[in-house]
């Protein structure tokens, strides 16, 4: 179990860190630069969608509907924190249904 | 020197501000991690590892969707080699976000970057890379230290109350906060795409990419995340040619 827990945390940490050394050595051209920002914008799309579907696994309308009011609500320019809220509130109201 | 002292004061205050503006800002992974924490640690003791192990599992890999990787693993008896390397690939997009995030925060000092990069998360790495002025500012690394500990301290705590205390949450309940990291999610994207419909071009774009990979080729997710943000933020480098970034 030991042997487990800090293997499973060397491949973690190592390519988390393993960045900060490569960015300071390694020159980038420009596209590269222009690549890595906008990344944030790609990664959130690929932690979104699918897996929003199987948030009951059974029901994927659930967590489509849950991703709707989310999209409203922060298109509205709810805080963060009330779209976190609203988002949850509908699942479990699906869910007590 | 009452001049001195003021700039002293000023600088505390300023640090304290950051500090308080990352808490808030991390306030939706708290509250998203929290339950999703709990319900690890109460499978990682049904699985029958340890209060002590779960919690340093949660200390130092720090990873969630590799930690129920893990208890499932252990559940069925796979080899430890095994988990290992299921853990490497499964977290690989952390490399990627990492490189991300070291290259927007080029502007902070070199001491905070190594701790803070161990704490990225893809929730920790989202809300971060949204906030890049912070970086440009003289004690920046407060803001990211706050934010970064905040979700840390979340996860670390819900996972030893879970695996102490079992379910405390109501299934019903923790069931419907499971949404609640892909609200965040969600509420971090729109405010960008309604400022630039370009970021929203490429969001959808890796969408597409990660449902293609993970059903259509059945790729790991891992390795599916990874491809689609990749290929997806490429090919946003000729959507967004020309505007200066």
């Amino acid at each position: 179990m030991v042997f487990i827990i800090i293997g499973m945390s060397l491949v973690t940490m190592i390519p988390r860190f393993l960045p900060i050394f490569i960015i300071d050595r390694i020159p980038f051209p420009k596209w590269v630069n222009q690549w890595l920002d906008i990344i944030p914008y790609a990664a959130l799309g690929a932690l979104i969608f699918p897996g929003v579907l199987s948030v009951i696994p059974d029901k994927p309308w659930i967590g489509l509907t849950g991703a709707v009011i989310a999209v409203i609500l922060a298109i509205v320019r709810a805080n963060v924190i009330i779209v976190v809220l609203g988002s949850t509130l509908t699942v479990f109201l699906f869910l007590m249904l | 020197m009452i001049e001195e002292i003021n700039h002293l004061n000023e600088e505390q205050l300023h640090k304290k501000i950051l500090l308080k503006k990352g808490f808030m800002a991390a306030l939706p992974i708290v509250l998203g991690y929290f339950p999703i924490a709990i319900t690890y640690g109460v499978l990682a003791a049904q699985a029958g590892i340890s209060l002590i192990e779960l919690t340093a599992m949660s200390i130092l890999v720090y990873a969630g969707a590799a930690q129920f990787m893990g208890v499932s693993m252990i559940t069925v008896g796979a080899g430890s080699l095994e988990i290992i390397i299921a853990t490497f690939v499964l977290n690989f997009r952390h490399f990627v976000m990492s490189l991300s995030f070291a290259n927007r925060t080029r502007g902070l000092q070199a001491k905070w970057k190594v701790p803070l990069s161990l704490g990225l998360t893809d929730e920790s790495f989202s809300i971060a890379s949204l906030h890049t002025k912070e970086a440009e500012q003289t004690n920046g690394g407060y803001f990211y230290a706050a934010l970064i500990i905040s979700a840390y301290a979340s996860w670390v705590i819900g996972s030893f109350l879970g695996g102490m205390l079992g379910d405390v949450i109501p299934a019903t309940l923790s069931q419907s906060m499971g949404i609640a990291l892909y609200a965040m999610f969600i509420g971090l994207l729109i405010p960008s795409v309604k400022k630039e419909i370009r970021y929203g071009y490429v969001a959808g774009l890796a969408m597409i990419f990660n449902y293609i990979f993970s059903y259509t080729f059945s790729i790991d997710q891992g390795w599916s995340i990874v491809c689609s943000t990749l290929l997806a933020s490429l090919i946003g480098v000729f959507i967004i040619r020309g505007k200066t970034m």
